[in-house]
């Protein structure tokens, strides 16, 4: 009687053994363990038994029980950790298909390269502002100190819808705003679509877009302009780039410049968007006039101030790469698309 | 500009090589376009004399010549329609080397040898339009003055260097040699240098025995200078002369007109020579033309002038248009003995209007438009001389006419050395100024912190303090000047509509739309091809006075017509699934003399994807993410523009949520299968266009926090059978105004047609969310509301509950 407990574990172990699935294991708990299983049998049967006899097979009894029990739990897990990984076999994906997101659209390349300039000015201090495409001939020309008989005033050049109203040719009439309307200290770029009269090729557009930029205040100097535009080219083009300050000619700056950059392809070997050159023109610039500065209401003698002009689809070409101004205006989506 | 670097050395010393040159040039202001080198690749041409020129048996035309070419004689075959005996010509002899690395060969040419080649001039790297005239596609007939057989390079001095340079509007100085050596000595430090004025005098006769000036208009001529030369001998320049021609670009034609090329890129100073037997009675009278007068220029084309044109006539006819062309009956001729040399000073708008009305743009009208300074004319007239003279071409008759009604007294400048040193940021000292200023040819007068300095009368771009800043920041240097970033005190700030614009690209593209932008110019058929209706407001343009075309002529009133011919452009390129949104302005007329309101719009377009509900679905985006709340959307069938049944007319509602104070703010929809087939696209085409302008200055970016529910709802589902006629729109309205405060929200989420409902009837199936906030609501009251609303629906639209 008192090995029937060993001999039961015996028993039990080989069904545990059998035992497959989660059922499997279940019936062998019950038949075993139960209520009316049969070391509970054992136990109920103990009473014809003498005390010690009975403590001993007791004492049997509930490690048998231990033991089942634990080889039960370990069945089951190792039933359990079969089934997952049948499972995870099963569901296994080729990781390698295409993912299915929502489509992202892209924002056309000259509104980015826009944004990443008035970004760039704006870390430095500038605020931006706006002014109409449709402009007044004395905002456009005559207070940027245009001579009259200038010929970018000729209707060859020069977009008109009257003999006074035009649709401007540069950024610039902001600075005659601006000027009229605010009192230095001024800082502020604005960006813009200009027109002129060319037919379209591939490096010509009757519109285009610029970015217009104007510090105003006391003590500004021409070291002031190199340094605000070395750092502009510096972080729109990496900062391994050097500027070059040529002298150059605009009615509404003196001095006036035109900033080169060393090119950003070759690092200033020479390649063939530098033309073999190792340079690259990238603006114009200059201090502003006086004349407009008076025109702007601005006291001439107390403030100067720099100017100058950033052409955005230029800009936009040598950072993407882009060899025909008029895939901007064509707006295929192949195009806008790679710009996401 | 092309400058010839040994011609420009004439003038002033410069030893550095061109590279140098070129580098140091471009940072004083005179930027290069090229630098050019000639005759360093040419290799065993020598000069030949065509001894014999015979037929070639088996050609019609080619030439069998026997040339002299020093040591011996050779035969050589050639094309060229101008060959004769006894010319002077370049031959590239068997073995030499061309520019562009040609090597030249002996070989046969129709069966007979050719031992070389008579050269042209494009051959040996000259441009076509330099080519002398007698030279024109044939070989080149050299001037007789040259040794048979020497090296031609050698001889010709056909190595040179020639450096284009840009020049600005306002140095029309630099366009000339003379300019450019002046910069040039000056970046270099080097002396400069005038050519000789100063010509022998060998006529008996004096100016004035032939010619009198009388200047009738000084405001369009201020100044007439006018010197003679007679026993002129027409004939061909001297090679130096020519040869310089070339290089800097222009084409020989004659002794008397290649001096005068010869002084106006010397000097800058256009100058024209007149036959002096064809000036009635020796008077030149400066004057405007009469109203409606022809003319013909010397380029044989007969004019019709404006009273407002200057016209050089002699009393009786008129002989040149002052500073832009010669008559045909003054031209220098073959057998012209006696010339009149004109030096005059023509008013720079005058002789624009006059070139442009006509249509003539000449090298002297384009210098006399830039500003010629009248100061040179003498001198320019005198260089004339001395050249004829040096030359041998004629004797030079004494004196001047002089007419110089515009002559003023160049005042000094007064420039300020601290003002200088402010605008530059630098801290140049007085005399450091002053000696980059007389460095380029400028008076100075030094006192304490000033200088008074006058420039050279050339220098017609300095007239006020200002101006010198320029020159001293260039001869310094820019590149000396320091980088520094400008100390200030001012505050950053960015419109909220340009930050608000930012605002709706992001939602749109994150909706997976893409970004075009189009012309602010478009064809006024644009509103036909999108059916506006006759009476529409965007049909009343802003128009161009000189548009590029037609398809551009007038400034868009709306996008959509951008937005249409754009998919059409993507449809044709197969490109699939398109869905584009563009933000730009609209330009609307405001009145005679004013600016047009520019007003900001918001198209969408797309094809291959969408339905009504999906773009009607990226309009409420954009209107959620701008905070604007209770859009309407109403059907609309009256636009001409989209499918009548498939297009809404979108509002906001007015401040008081009073209806009639709503604001319609756009239309979108299917486009209209006409419009569709007007822009040729083969899909269905969805549009919107929205007054952006508008919304944006509704749009509310705060947010206020709502306390999250902390009571369960209750939610019942209805489904409604109702006449096709009833609107989803107008049912949710009435569940909104009946259904109180218990009612959370109502959700359409079936609209249903087909088996088990009758023909002209839907099913609409909503979802109502019942919930109080302070409590757990009990059934009955669920019920009673919800029993309320769908009688109400009942009522009002005679729908009945289906059972489902």
């Amino acid at each position: 009687m008192l090995n029937k407990p060993d001999e039961l574990l015996n028993e039990a172990r080989a069904s545990i053994d059998r035992s497959a699935t989660e059922a499997d294991i279940e019936a062998v708990r019950i038949g075993f363990l139960g209520k009316k299983g049969r070391l509970t049998a054992i136990l109920r049967s103990m009473g014809d038994l003498n005390p010690d006899e009975r403590k001993e097979l007791g004492l049997r009894a509930n490690r048998v029980r231990d033991e089942i029990e634990a080889l039960i739990g370990e069945k089951k897990r190792a039933i359990t950790a079969a089934l997952r990984a049948e499972r995870f076999s099963s569901e296994k994906l080729d990781v390698t298909e295409p993912g299915k997101g929502v489509s992202l659209g892209s924002r056309h390349p000259i509104t980015r390269t826009i944004d990443e300039i008035c970004r760039i000015f704006a870390n430095m201090g500038y605020s931006v502002t706006e002014g109409p495409e449709a402009e007044t001939v004395f905002n456009n020309f005559d207070a940027l100190n245009a001579a009259p008989n200038h010929p970018s005033r000729d209707l060859t050049d020069t977009f008109y819808i009257t003999e006074d109203i035009l649709l401007r040719t540069q950024t610039s009439p902001v600075q005659v705003r601006t000027l009229r309307s605010t009192q230095p200290p001024i800082k502020v770029i604005s960006p813009g679509r200009c027109f002129r009269a060319d037919t379209p090729d591939a490096t010509h557009s009757p519109m285009f877009h610029q970015v217009e930029g104007l510090l105003v205040d006391e003590g500004v100097t021409m070291a002031d302009l190199k340094g605000a535009l070395d750092a502009f080219a510096k972080r729109m083009f990496g900062n391994d780039v050097t500027t070059k300050f040529r002298p150059h000619f605009f009615p509404f700056t003196e001095p006036s410049a035109e900033m080169d950059m060393s090119c950003f392809v070759c690092r200033g070997k020479g390649c063939r968007v530098c033309k073999g050159s190792g340079w690259i023109e990238i603006l114009g610039c200059g201090m502003v006039h006086p004349n407009v500065l008076r025109v702007g209401g601005a006291d001439a003698e107390r403030y100067t101030g720099f100017a100058f002009g950033i052409g955005v689809e230029r800009i936009a070409m040598l950072k993407h790469g882009i060899e025909d101004i008029r895939l901007f205006y064509e707006n295929d989506i192949r195009f806008i698309g790679q710009f996401a | 500009m092309l400058v010839p670097l040994s011609w420009l050395r004439q003038y002033t010393d410069i030893d550095a090589d061109a590279e140098t040159f070129a580098e140091r040039m471009i940072l004083s202001g005179s930027n290069v376009e090229t630098v050019r080198t000639f005759g360093k690749d040419i290799k065993g041409v020598v000069i030949g004399r065509v001894l014999s020129v015979e037929r070639h048996e088996n050609s019609d035309h080619l030439f069998i010549c026997r040339v002299d070419v020093g040591a011996d004689t050779r035969t050589i075959v050639t094309g060229a329609p101008n060959v004769s005996p006894g010319i002077l010509v370049p031959v590239a002899l068997h073995g030499s080397e061309l520019p562009g690395g040609i090597r030249i060969k002996k070989g046969k040419l129709r069966g007979v040898m050719s031992e070389g080649m008579i050269c042209s001039p494009e051959e040996l790297g000259f441009d076509d339009k330099v080519t002398p005239i007698s030279s024109k596609d044939g070989i080149w007939i050299l001037p007789d003055e040259f040794e048979v057989g020497a090296d031609a390079p050698t001889a010709m001095c056909l190595d040179e260097t020639v450096v284009d340079f840009e020049i600005t509007p306002n140095r029309p100085d630099c366009l000339s040699i003379l300019g450019m050596a002046r910069e040039a000595a000056a970046v270099f430090g080097a002396p400069l240098r005038y050519p000789n004025t100063d010509a022998p005098i060998a006529s008996q006769h004096t100016a004035a025995d032939f010619i009198r000036v009388e200047i009738r208009r000084p405001d369009l001529c201020g100044r007439y200078a006018a010197r003679a030369a007679e026993d002129i001998v027409i004939g061909e320049s001297p090679w130096w002369l020519q040869r310089r021609l070339m290089f800097a670009g222009m084409r020989p034609i004659n002794n008397i007109v290649d001096i005068t090329n010869y002084v106006m890129l010397e000097y800058g100073h256009p100058i024209h020579a007149f036959d002096i037997r064809t000036i009635a009675g020796g008077v030149i009278i400066v004057d405007t033309a009469k109203d409606g007068e022809t003319f013909t220029t010397l380029d044989n084309v007969t004019r019709t002038l404006r009273g407002d044109m200057l016209l050089i006539n002699d009393g009786e006819k008129g002989v040149a248009i002052a500073g832009v062309m010669g008559g045909l009956n003054s031209e220098i001729e073959a057998d012209t003995r006696t010339i009149l040399v004109e030096a005059a000073n023509f008013n720079p708008s005058g002789v624009r209007l006059t070139s442009k009305a006509l249509g003539i743009r000449s090298e002297a009208s384009s210098r006399f438009e830039k500003g010629v300074s009248a100061e040179l004319s003498g001198a320019a007239a005198d260089r004339v001389c001395a050249l004829i003279a040096e030359t041998g071409a004629g004797r030079v008759a004494a004196g001047i006419v002089d007419n110089y009604p515009g002559k003023a007294e160049r005042a000094s400048i007064r420039v300020r050395v601290d003002r200088m040193n402010a605008l530059l940021g630098t801290t140049i000292g007085a005399d450091e100024m002053a000696n980059m200023l007389e460095r380029l040819e400028m008076d100075v007068a030094r006192e304490p912190g000033i200088l008074r300095v006058t420039p050279p009368h050339v220098r017609i771009d300095l007239t006020e303090e200002v101006d010198f800043s320029e020159e001293i920041g260039r001869m310094y240097g820019y590149d000396r000047l320091d980088a520094t970033l400008h100390r200030d005190n001012v505050e950053v700030v960015v419109p909220r509509s340009l930050s608000l614009r930012e605002t709706v690209r992001g939602t749109l593209t994150a909706m997976g739309l893409s970004e075009i932008q189009t012309y602010s110019f478009v064809s006024p058929e644009g509103a036909d091809r999108i059916g506006l209706p006759a009476d529409s407001p965007a049909r009343d343009f802003v128009r161009l006075r000189n548009p590029l075309g037609e398809e551009n002529s007038v400034m868009r009133t709306a996008l959509l017509p951008n937005m249409l011919e754009i998919l059409k452009g993507n449809f044709n390129r197969s490109n699939a699934n398109v869905k584009l949104f563009e933000i730009g302005n609209t330009f609307l007329n405001a009145g005679a003399g004013t600016l047009p309101t520019e007003r900001l719009s918001l198209s969408v377009g797309a094809y291959g994807v969408w339905g009504f509900f999906e773009l009607k679905g990226v309009v409420e985006g954009v209107l959620r993410r701008l905070g604007i709340e209770g859009a309407i959307f109403e059907s609309a069938a009256d636009t001409g523009t989209y499918h009548p049944g498939r297009c809404a007319r979108v509002f906001l509602p007015g401040s008081d949520e009073v209806a009639a104070d709503r604001r319609a703010i756009g239309l979108l929809g299917e486009i209209h299968p006409d419009v569709r087939a007007a822009y040729d696209i083969g899909a269905d085409v969805w549009g919107a266009e929205i007054d952006l302008e508008y919304v944006i200055g509704r749009a509310d970016l705060t947010r206020r926090y709502e306390p999250l529910d902390r009571y369960p709802a209750v939610t019942r589902d209805v489904s409604l059978l109702t006449t096709e006629d009833v609107t989803v729109g107008a049912v949710t309205e009435i569940i909104a105004q009946t259904g109180g405060k218990l009612l959370e929200r109502a959700e359409l989420f079936d609209v249903y047609r087909g088996k088990q409902i009758p023909d002209g009837m839907k099913s609409l199936s909503f979802s109502l969310t019942y919930r109080a906030p302070d409590r757990t609501l009990t059934d009955e009251e669920v019920a009673k509301t919800h029993e309320k609303i769908l009688k109400a629906i009942e009522e009002n639209t005679g729908a009945g509950l289906r059972e489902v």
